[in-house]
């Protein structure tokens, strides 16, 4: 009885201890970007569930391989509440107190550029997935750490004139735009790089205004824009601006063959609120819809996180997740120099296609311009990504 | 004159905004700080109920203004009328309940987002167009101003036509001589809060039908509100209704005529004109 019960006591401990031995190590990547504020929903759309989504896919797959040891991945998460102040704050306090060992790049602009100095000081690679700048050369001159992926504003806005000229070389549209802007730093960005493209396309902007953010009734913009007789209707505006005009356009009724609105219209919530009518509009984004990559991304979006995912940097930050872990997998090591010299000197295979670098440390292939066709919000047109469909007119409201 | 309909229609919106805010300030002495929380809340449940069951907000707000109204009263009961009874002046009242009802809007936020996430939420509900005189207005835009205004009518006739609402008024003018006369000021003050909230998330229920909101816009209409509420003059509804018109026709007539980038500067313009020729507001009474 009494050696019964110690070899099934040795047997007891010793699965114990096999279990400790295989059980994993992680490694902790931090989060920092707005539950609250004013970025928050776009946040909550395009940043949040990819980082829930990656996390849980990596896991899934056995944690990441470094060298011949895994580890699991543990995020960290902080809410900077749209304030440049406290995304540095918790930047600084993911490197130093919590230790942590990578760190996934902010969400917006604005918030990726206050926090890229502190990145380069402490030393972590910062691949970006919604920093959207015309000074990345300056940027990865002063932060050799400092990857973009979404593309600038110059592409962008050259985007949106590419798909009109198409269009009216096809005889879609005459030559007339009115172009409207909210008077937030990305909004008049994109009018000030448009305007001149525009004209040397030999279009005639026959309306053009601003608006304060946070403007409750757009129906002035509109009525105006209308007045002007325009062929195109293109905003340069931010998700509460984007609903608000689209609304607007469907009561005055609007009738352009070419509407555009730059930010949230690839938001499912875009489709979901304006439903048939959200047919034919074109925004900023897009992506390759038919493609299996994508189609398989966003089931597994949805049935991991319950949200469906945006059509423009959804998918980019999920690519960006995975160029960090391709790196670190591939430098076969937790060094982060050794991390960041491998994302510099190599391309990635992603769900958004293959990403490869320019001498500014920059990916010049993006989607710029996307369009609601039977639902999806399919790629229009881009700086060189495969997959554009071409964009067909407005068909009213 | 669509320009004047349009402003009017505009100044109904703020109206909705404001009203409530100008009640709990108004009577309760309470700057509630919180007040565009509240309304985002009603604008949430409103496109909770139309998304999940498509029940309009024209029914829902019969579920929104009694919740709110229950909701509140337990704020000003629970949390708020400590301070009250603790305040030695009316100035103390007003830094401890900014301070708290501060502190309450992001205890809002938070609460907002745990529930339903950080996302926008938008919805299309009558967002037809209606023919008035010519020129075409959003449907939902036109029956937000018509409720604001049976709101107003109605919030108006109960403080000026019922024995109550004279209470209310006398707690409004001399808090200190109307438990003199026999007013229940704590009851009053905790009703007339409870009555603000009910009034401010109804507001954001029928605002919901034509704006764009999230958890964190509450903050941009508390100040909306906030500069409403002063330029009419704290205490007297009629002030606030007038302000939120004026407001709307001005800013509807800079956007048509000028620029629809100088709204906000004439906004507040107007405000710091107020400010400085009639500081207590259109109808406030002047401070001696």
């Amino acid at each position: 009885m009494l050696k019964l019960f110690s070899a099934l006591t040795v047997a007891a401990v010793s699965v114990v201890l096999a279990g400790s031995a295989v059980a994993q190590d992680t490694l902790k990547f931090g989060a920092v970007a707005p539950k609250t504020g004013g970025l928050a929903g776009g946040a909550a759309v395009t940043f949040w569930p990819n980082v829930q989504l990656w996390a849980h896919d990596v896991n899934a797959r056995g944690g990441l391989q470094v060298g011949d040891k895994s580890y699991m991945v543990e995020i960290v998460e902080y809410d900077d509440q749209t304030n440049p102040g406290e995304t540095i704050k918790a930047v600084q306090r993911l490197a130093t107190q919590d230790n942590a060992d990578f760190i996934l790049a902010p969400y917006g602009t604005g918030l990726n550029l206050a926090a890229a100095p502190i990145f380069d000081r402490y030393g972590y690679p910062m691949v970006t997935h919604t920093a959207i700048s015309d000074q990345i050369e300056t940027l990865s001159e002063k932060f050799p750490n400092m990857f973009f992926t979404l593309g600038g504003a110059t592409g962008l806005a050259g985007g949106v004139v590419e798909v009109l000229s198409q269009m009216r070389e096809q005889g879609e549209i005459g030559n007339s735009v009115a172009m409207v802007n909210v008077a937030d730093a990305f909004g008049i960005e994109l009018a000030e790089v448009a305007a001149p493209q525009f004209e040397a396309a030999g279009f005639d902007i026959v309306y053009s205004t601003s608006y304060p953010l946070g403007t409750s009734d757009l129906s002035p913009v509109v009525k105006a824009a209308k007045a002007a007789n325009p062929d195109a209707f293109v905003a340069w505006s931010y998700p509460p601006d984007t609903f608000g005009l689209t609304a607007q356009a469907k009561i005055e009724n609007l009738d352009v063959k070419a509407f555009y609105a730059a930010v949230a219209t690839a938001f499912p919530a875009y489709l979901g609120a304006n439903g048939a009518s959200a047919e034919g509009v074109l925004g900023a984004g897009g992506v390759y819809a038919d493609g299996e990559a994508w189609s398989s991304y966003a089931a597994r979006h949805e049935e991991v996180t319950g949200a469906k995912p945006d059509f423009w940097a959804s998918g980019m930050v999920y690519a960006s997740f995975q160029i960090l872990e391709q790196a670190i997998e591939g430098a076969g090591t937790l060094d982060r120099d050794a991390v960041s010299a491998y994302i510099d000197a190599n391309d990635f295979d992603t769900i958004m296609g293959e990403i490869s670098w320019d001498e500014f440390n920059n990916n010049s292939a993006y989607w710029t311009v996307g369009q609601w066709q039977g639902g999806v919000f399919k790629g229009v047109a881009s700086t060189g990504r495969e997959g554009a469909v071409p964009a067909v007119p407005k068909q009213g409201w | 004159m669509e320009v004047i309909i349009t402003g009017l229609v505009l100044g109904g919106t703020y109206a909705l905004v404001a009203l409530g805010l100008n009640i709990q300030y108004g009577i309760s002495r309470i700057m509630n700080l919180a007040n565009g929380e509240l309304l985002v809340a009603g604008g949430l449940a409103a496109f909770w109920f139309w998304t999940a069951g498509q029940i309009s907000p024209m029914l829902t707000l019969v579920i929104v203004a009694p919740g709110a109204f229950v909701l509140n009263y337990l704020i000003y009961v629970i949390m708020l009328r400590p301070l009250v009874r603790r305040a030695k002046s009316q100035g103390e009242l007003e830094v401890s309940s900014i301070l708290a009802t501060f502190g309450l809007a992001f205890v809002g936020v938070g609460i907002m987002l745990a529930l339903v996430g950080g996302q926008y939420f938008s919805y299309s509900y009558l967002s037809r167009p209606i023919e008035i005189l010519g020129s075409n207005y959003g449907l939902n835009r036109i029956i937000a101003f018509l409720a604001a205004a049976v709101m107003c009518a109605l919030v108006y006739l109960w403080l000026h036509k019922s024995r109550m609402g004279m209470s209310i008024r006398a707690l409004a003018v001399a808090p200190d001589s109307a438990v003199l006369v026999g007013v229940n000021v704590e009851r009053l003050s905790a009703l007339a809060f409870a009555i603000g909230g009910a009034i401010t998330a109804v507001g954001g229920a029928l605002i919901s039908t034509f704006l764009t909101l999230d958890p964190s816009s509450g903050v941009l209409f508390t100040l909306k509100a906030l500069v409403i509420v002063i330029m009419g003059g704290v205490g007297d509804t009629r002030g606030t209704i007038v302000a939120a018109l004026l407001l709307g026709i001005l800013e509807t007539f800079v956007a048509t005529v000028f620029d629809p980038g100088l709204t906000l500067a004439a906004a507040y313009l107007l405000f710091v004109l107020v400010l400085l020729f009639r500081p207590q507001g259109f109808f406030g009474k002047p401070t001696s």
